[in-house]
């Protein structure tokens, strides 16, 4: 394998490709949205080039901070439970044979196939009234009568795990499998239960692991824009859900990019403060 | 009785049977190392000994008490593994400190035995430092100190030395015994490395496909094997056939060797080590005629290969006691029937 540096400007030859597809596709892109976010926007029209900080500045409000506070607390949400799901479900899955995982590997594979919009109809029919689980339970005398379960915070919630669930698994799988299995069964014959060893054998060793799916799937739901629309009321509405509503029916393209500017870097700051948090506590134990 | 039985202890995959009804009792305080091939089951026995596995059948017994059912965590006993399974997110102190931590023992009861075992590790001031930054030796020394910290009834070892180059491997060697000695704790080693298990051991128990073979003193096991497995695996043996003339008397090589005699008076196999046999002059008394094939001078020690009517025979002497051969010539082989084994075919 060749060590040294690149000597000439040839040798940078393999990076052309992926350099020229990230610049087309990812930064003028986003340079296009952060000039569009100091555009003046035109009435009925559509945006004239300008340096202005309106679109900033009408975002500065109470309304605006709620729903970034709820936005940002839903997407923390779905990744905490997501974690908490997908990490010991993952290390179970990791102990059964190879062909079992292999059928829930397919499983999972599957639900990635669904669209968000499949995904969205199908749990609001699931949560409705007159065709959902309630039913069920009202058939095995659970439940007095079927209710309606959807629109509602917990049918957003329920949904967006949902959605977010395979990949969480996909990421954590192949720490899991490289994880020495000798390490649980070292903790087992200390005097710890199995249960005990995974939390504080299997949960520390993975930590880095772990951290960086909460900030995957963070993100990830950060995105979502059609749950929060098919699944919640207008206040389980996201900032990605008001960013669509801006840019497509009210045309307001600036106001818009602004919004989402501003999202990008909040949500780059979660992240930078998750992974400073993160060398913290490496550095102190 | 105090200390670790086995009995009829079998251990299934499927159709392959690892461990076979394997009947075994290990009185307290013993050193024992369990030698075998690869495969021969006897980390699957091991491992059954801690609990990690269920036996297909049979029990495990610690101090008369029946621990088959026992889980792992409930059985106060210290285990190294192979692999040594140091937890990487910890330092060494609070790897060691791990079986206090879980048990809930205050801080200065934790560090207090910490620094009891490290000391008695040689690592005294380490306690710090994190795993990844030591060298071989001294995670398995970590990995030691951290199986006794709870003081426990039984200290069992999966290939612990496997990992280390072979000087720091004998030197270790000595250091377990001793310390196994030092605290009288009934311990179980698994090994392939014959030296290993009679370094270190009380009774060596060699098994074979699932099988114990024997199980005796490391001396018993080298003089007195009992069958060709046992004398083959246990260092290097000549394995002569043997057979019964009508006059009933032993025959090997075509030389009527008096003093011995097959067992049922049909056909059995000679052992004898390389350093039993005695080289003399061609046409001696008694003496089977063979030609020199090779001689192959290691400064400590010689080997002289032997060709006895097609059977090569393999003699080792001391450079003082150098036998007078060169390749190409007769010479007469002596089978001392003192020293000979006589196992079954």
């Amino acid at each position: 394998m060749r060590r040294e540096a690149p000597q000439r400007l040839s040798d940078y030859g393999p990076l052309a490709f992926p350099a020229i597809m990230l610049t087309v596709f990812f930064v003028i892109p986003f340079g296009t949205m952060i000039a569009v976010s100091f555009f003046q926007r035109q009435q009925g029209g559509f945006y004239t080039p300008a340096f202005v900080f309106s679109n900033y500045e009408r975002f500065l409000s109470l309304f605006f901070a709620h729903v970034l506070g709820f936005s940002l607390m839903l997407a923390v949400l779905v990744a905490v439970c997501c974690v908490c799901i997908g990490v010991p479900f993952t290390y179970l899955m990791t102990k059964m044979s190879r062909r079992a995982q292999i059928v829930w590997m397919v499983a999972l594979l599957s639900v990635l196939s669904l669209s968000e919009v499949i995904i969205g109809f199908a749990w609001s029919t699931l949560l409705s009234r007159t065709a959902g689980i309630t039913n069920l339970l009202v058939t095995l005398g659970l439940m007095e009568k079927a209710v309606a379960l959807s629109p509602g915070f917990p049918a957003v919630l329920t949904a967006m795990v949902y959605q977010a669930l395979p990949y969480t698994i996909l990421v954590l799988y192949p720490a899991l499998v490289r994880l020495d299995p000798t390490l649980t069964e070292a903790a087992r014959t200390l005097g710890a239960s199995p249960l005990r060893a995974f939390f504080t054998v299997v949960v520390p060793a993975l930590r880095t692991t772990i951290l960086a799916t909460l900030i995957m799937v963070f993100i990830f739901a950060l995105g979502s824009y059609l749950l929060p629309q098919i699944l919640g009321r207008p206040q389980h509405w996201t900032l990605s859900v008001l960013i669509t509503d801006q840019a497509i029916y009210q045309s307001n393209m600036p106001f818009a990019a602004a919004m989402a500017v501003f999202l990008v870097l909040v949500t780059l700051g979660m992240v930078a403060l998750t992974l400073f948090a993160g060398r913290k506590r490496e550095e102190s134990t | 009785m105090s200390g670790l039985t086995l009995d009829t202890v079998r251990k299934d995959f499927g159709s392959f049977t690892a461990v076979n009804d394997v009947q075994l009792s290990v009185p307290h305080g013993t050193f024992v190392c369990m030698l075998g091939p690869s495969g021969c089951g006897k980390t699957t026995l091991l491992r059954m000994i801690a609990g990690l596995d269920l036996p297909t059948s049979g029990r495990v017994l610690l101090d008369g008490e029946d621990i088959t059912a026992v889980p792992t965590h409930k059985r106060n006993l210290g285990m190294v593994f192979q692999s040594l399974a140091l937890f990487p997110h910890l330092t060494v102190g609070e790897n060691i400190a791990y079986p206090l931590r879980i048990r809930g023992a205050p801080r200065e009861e934790q560090s207090k035995r910490v620094d009891e075992l490290l000391s008695m590790i040689h690592l005294t001031g380490y306690a710090d430092r994190p795993v990844a930054k030591l060298s071989g030796g001294q995670r398995q020394r970590v990995a030691i100190a951290r199986a006794l910290t709870r003081s426990p009834k039984l200290f069992l070892l999966d290939e612990p030395l496997s990992a280390l180059d072979a000087k720091l491997r004998e030197a270790m060697q000595v250091e377990l015994r001793q310390l196994q000695q030092q605290l009288g704790i009934t311990t179980i080693v698994v090994t392939h490395d014959q030296r290993e298990a009679m370094t270190m051991a009380d009774t060596v128990v060699v098994m074979n496909k699932g099988e114990i073979r024997q199980a005796a003193s490391p001396m018993e096991i080298y003089r007195r094997p009992a069958d060709t497995f046992v004398a083959d695996f246990i260092g290097s043996t000549n394995l002569i056939d043997m057979e019964t003339d009508s006059a009933g008397r032993a025959v090997a090589l075509g030389q009527i060797i008096p003093g011995l005699s097959a067992p049922g008076g049909g056909k059995a196999i000679i052992s004898i080590r390389p350093e039993d046999v005695h080289l003399t002059a061609p046409g001696s008394d008694g003496a089977i005629l063979g030609t020199v094939t090779f001689v192959r001078d290691l400064g400590g020690t010689i080997e002289t290969f032997i060709d006895c009517s097609g059977k090569q025979i393999i003699a080792v002497s001391t450079p003082r006691a150098r036998p007078d051969v060169s390749v190409g010539q007769p010479v007469g082989v002596v089978l001392d029937p003192d020293v000979c084994v006589v196992l079954s075919t």
